[in-house]
């Protein structure tokens, strides 16, 4: 299904979610393949506690390598980097990462938003963004960057979210590519594979 | 949207026409503040914003205070507090004197979060901190050490988790929805417009903190940077950075060994 709508091999998929996609995620991840081709970013709404517990819990779930970003880290296929909590996440051209912490987007640090925006002007139509479940519209602006880009666009199916708005706006605003549950997610990732 | 050409442009104007060197900040960062201000001050293209920051030397004050990014907090991060109140000012007790160096202070609540520090540990009476930023809006705000009355519950949960034992309350006396610091604080306190991206050291310090200005510097400009510090610092000094601020890619981290956890190193070689 989905390797007809890509126009050129996919070089980063981006997730991105609120209140309950750390469920859909230790859900998703123990499912993956290695990832071979491609990086994988995960930028997650959650409370500055100070610990990265984060990357341990994701990592304790999937043998592919799980890193929290460390201001101008080098982005590497292989790797699923995880924001930091209280810092916006960008992507810069030489394939590195910046951290910002400048206000907050849509009252959240890091924002969807800012980090899909950055991803999709540094990978065009190379990048893959998808939007889980939440309770806010951060997201639906940064999809629209992916889509603009010419880049996948992809929603949880609501109805399969803990909080459904934040798919549900993004389906409502952009055009998305593909909406799907988990078992579908799962699939799609593992298809990117090249 | 905003071209990579265009960005450019406005960082060669910012050079040649004022002396502000941008070049090697984060790029992605950057572009995402130039297109926030252009469309914060609603100008219909980039043609116009860029004519505006040429023509309007008033309008580049307003292009400074705004590009500059000036969150922070009191006791931001409070285990990094914690750990500056426990290890390393009980390490420079004995010093006659304590020199610090607070650089890209912004509205200095961390300046201010330092003072308290040197206050509790009773070494404030004979201890100097020099607040630099680039930013001179910013600098006004740190140097009247006033900051919003609705933040204090967050800096006091801040302060108590740094370790802090006092009624955090008893350093400010708060009026129409603003709190003012005690002025015994800020007695400590040499407020100075500094650009790291192009000004010198100017003396010698027993620890430098930097937090959350390098995350907008590229590598190169980083390097620079830590050369700075590394002149500006005494032998066994500390240099403080942000949460995820590191020395590890610069060229200066053999001479200095991180303490823990926390992003504070000790200059050894």
């Amino acid at each position: 299904m989905a390797e007809n709508r890509l126009n050129s091999p996919v070089k980063a998929v981006v997730i991105g979610g609120s209140a309950g996609s750390l469920d859909v995620l230790l859900k998703l991840l123990p499912a993956l393949q290695p990832i071979v081709s491609f990086t994988a970013i995960i930028v997650l709404h959650r409370k500055n506690s100070g610990e990265s517990t984060l990357e341990d819990l994701l990592a304790g779930k999937t043998t592919i390598p799980v890193r929290e970003v460390e201001d101008k880290d080098s982005l590497r296929p292989g790797i699923i980097y995880v924001a930091p909590a209280d810092y916006h996440l960008l992507i810069e051209k030489n394939l590195t990462f910046s951290l910002d912490d400048s206000e907050k987007v849509n009252y959240s640090r890091p924002s969807l938003d800012v980090t899909f925006e950055s991803a999709a002007d540094v990978f065009g139509d190379s990048l893959v963004g998808i939007l889980l479940s939440g309770a806010n519209s951060d997201g639906t602006y940064g999809l629209m960057s992916i889509k603009k880009a010419g880049g996948i666009t992809i929603a949880q199916t609501p109805a399969t979210a803990q909080s459904a708005f934040m798919p549900q706006q993004a389906i409502v605003n952009v055009p998305i590519d593909f909406i799907l549950d988990i078992p579908e997610l799962i699939s799609f990732i593992n298809s990117l594979n090249k | 949207m905003i071209e990579e050409a265009e960005v450019d442009q406005l960082v060669n104007d910012l050079y040649e026409l004022y002396g502000y060197d941008f070049s090697n900040y984060s790029r992605a960062s950057l572009k995402r503040r130039i297109i926030r201000l252009c469309t914060l001050d609603k100008f219909p293209s980039f043609a116009e914003f860029r004519h505006r920051v040429r023509s309007d030397a008033d309008y580049l004050k307003r292009f400074v205070e705004e590009i500059t990014v000036t969150v922070t907090e009191m006791f931001r991060d409070p285990l990094f507090y914690k750990c500056l109140r426990t290890d390393i000012l009980t390490t420079l007790t004995a010093k006659p004197f304590i020199r610090i160096w607070h650089a890209g202070c912004s509205t200095g609540e961390e300046v201010f979060s330092m003072a308290i520090l040197l206050k509790e540990a009773k070494l404030l009476h004979k201890s100097l901190i020099y607040a630099t930023d680039l930013n001179p809006a910013a600098l006004e705000k740190a140097r009247n050490g006033i900051f919003p009355l609705a933040h204090m519950k967050q800096y006091s949960e801040n302060y108590i988790e740094s370790g802090g034992i006092n009624d955090f309350s008893s350093y400010y006396t708060a009026q129409y929805g603003q709190v003012k610091f005690d002025e015994k604080l800020s007695e400590k306190m040499i407020f100075s417009i500094h650009n790291l991206v192009s000004d010198r050291s100017f003396n010698e310090f027993d620890l430098i903190l930097c937090r959350n200005v390098l995350i907008y510097f590229d590598k190169p400009l980083q390097d620079r940077v830590f050369d700075l510090f590394d002149e500006s610092l005494a032998q066994l000094g500390y240099l403080a950075l942000g949460s995820k601020e590191t020395l590890k890619f610069s060229m200066v981290k053999l001479k200095y060994k991180q303490l823990g956890k926390e992003k504070i190193w000790r200059k050894i070689g």
